[in-house]
């Protein structure tokens, strides 16, 4: 202790408390605060870097589910939309068929109606023919049968194989 | 977990002291190499004492004359005035230098006022000069190395941060050597002891007082170099200003945990406040005889060993010794930054307890 005690120096001490006191203050002023402040401001930086990458990632993350969503929702309204034009389709053939079906029905019907005319016509227009054919059969037969009786069979014959009927 | 502190180095280092004094004494013993040892023991004695003059080497010729490589220092006295003058006027402690009409004479690295021009410095019973001292505000070797190591830290870290500046916040040069080792006294001492919210009023004491001492020390380990840190004085300061500093943050917590402990009885509240009291002292007074006595000690067995070398003379010795030194020196140099950490390291403990909120008693 005593050789601690006579080892002090006064003056030593002095300096030493002036010089390193200065030397706190002005570190402090010239290098620990823009140090420190630079570090901090580095760290800080990195640290939003860092944050920004995140939330940009997590961003990414949900582009990329909406994305998702979105092309789900398409390929659902595409199928709907197919779905819809098949069965419109469908219906428009059905449609068809159905309206043809009926023209044709009614076509048919009028073809019999005008058929059944035709017909009746034709029976009424052979009936006449017939009518007239047998009055000038006869006619001719009763000239015939006038003058040669062989004759007359003859021709009666004759005639009725030229009278086909229609 | 980082309060506990490793002792082995230092234990090692007091042993090998106790090895080195005692190898010591036994050598003063009536041997042929007595004269040799007393004028090793003596110069190690003197180049642990403060000098005047900046003396790099010194030799004796044939002639017995000293020679001094080195230059002289300011001497600042006060005695009834200022007195400034050349430490070259005591031509190494070997003459009485005569100032304005007062005599003074160097007497163990101490200025001491004599008489006339052959005044002779009187000793009492104890071998303690009883001659008048005049207050000494010297520029001693000591001083003149704190100034380099002012100056080096001031450079050094003012170039360090205005390359943060010019460089958009990215260290350069040497900033990139220092930027972890700042990072390092921010992140792993100061933070862990004073915690988030106060740290930052302390960072300037902490990184001044860590690097002061680191390079103080290094300076300590070259040849040319006188170390700062093995004088008591230097540690004092040093000490006083983390004691003030940790007085005068102290909160209300800090000082009901001294005078009136919470949570124990009344009597133990009583026998604690002087011994917490004490406490608050005896933190910083371990503080300055811990930095002082591990560098004086690696010092001591330092020039012991290399004395050493000259006590055995003989090769197998010798080369030991120098082998010794040489261990030695890598150990002090992990010494030097080990000081400083823990210096650093109570010191921010020390602020950390100051400024603590308990929250929960």
């Amino acid at each position: 202790m005593e050789e601690l005690l006579g080892g002090f120096s006064l003056g030593l001490f002095f300096w030493q408390a002036v010089l390193f006191i200065a030397l706190i203050l002005l570190l402090k002023k010239f290098a620990w605060k823009p140090i420190l402040d630079s570090v901090n401001d580095r760290e800080e930086g990195i640290k939003n870097a860092l944050d920004a990458a995140e939330k940009a990632k997590l961003e990414m993350q949900n582009l990329q589910a909406d994305n998702q969503k979105l092309l789900k929702e398409a390929r659902a309204e595409r199928e709907t939309m197919l779905k819809e034009a098949r069965d419109m389709k469908n219906k428009m053939i059905e449609d068809a068929k159905d309206e043809a079906k009926e023209a044709a029905g009614k076509l048919i019907t009028q073809a019999q109606a005008s058929i059944e005319t035709e017909k009746k016509a034709a029976i009424a227009d052979l009936k006449s023919q017939v009518a007239n054919l047998s009055i000038e059969i006869a006619e001719k037969v009763v000239r015939e049968e006038l003058s040669n009786k062989d004759k007359q069979v003859k021709l009666v014959e004759s005639m009725l194989g030229e009278a086909t009927l229609n | 977990m980082r309060r506990k502190i490793s002792l082995k180095p230092i234990t090692l280092l007091l042993l090998l002291v106790t090895f080195a004094s005692f190898g010591k004494e036994q050598d003063g013993h009536g041997e042929p190499k007595t004269d040799q040892a007393t004028e090793i023991k003596e110069y190690i004695q003197h180049h642990l004492k403060d000098s005047y003059d900046f003396s790099l080497f010194s030799y004796t010729a044939e002639n017995g004359e000293h020679k001094y490589f080195g230059f002289p220092l300011p001497v600042i006295l006060w005695d009834n005035g200022l007195k400034v003058f050349s430490s070259s006027k005591f031509h190494h402690g070997e003459t009485v230098a005569e100032v304005d009409g007062n005599y003074y004479r160097v007497h163990h690295s101490k200025i001491y006022k004599v008489d006339g021009p052959n005044g002779q410095i009187i000793e009492d019973d104890h071998h303690h000069a009883t001659n008048e001292k005049p207050l000494d505000f010297s520029i001693t070797k000591n001083v003149t190395m704190i100034m380099m190591v002012f100056l080096i830290m001031f450079f050094m870290f003012k170039r360090m941060a205005t390359a943060y500046k010019k460089n958009g916040g990215m260290p350069k040069g040497m900033g990139r050597l220092l930027e972890p080792i700042v990072l390092y006294v921010r992140d792993e001492i100061a933070i862990p002891n004073i915690g988030e919210k106060h740290y930052k009023r302390y960072m300037s004491y902490l990184l001044t007082v860590f690097f002061f001492i680191w390079i103080v020390n290094l300076f300590g380990l070259t040849p040319i170099g006188m170390n700062v840190t093995n004088n008591i004085a230097v540690t004092f300061c040093l000490a006083i200003i983390t004691y003030l500093i940790t007085t005068f943050s102290g909160n209300k917590n800090y000082w009901k945990h001294i005078f009136w402990m919470p949570g124990v009885p009344v009597p133990m509240k009583i026998i604690l406040a002087p011994i917490e009291l004490l406490g608050t002292f005896i933190k910083p007074f371990a503080l300055m005889i811990r930095l002082y006595a591990n560098i004086t000690a690696g010092h001591i067995v330092m020039m012991s060993i290399i004395g050493m070398m000259f006590i055995f003379n003989n090769w197998i010795g010798s080369s030991l010794s120098l082998f010794l030194a040489f261990v030695l020196g890598i150990l002090e140099l992990l010494v030097a930054a080990l000081q400083a950490y823990i210096f650093t390291v109570l010191s921010a403990l020390y602020f950390g307890m100051a400024v603590e909120e308990h929250e929960h008693h």
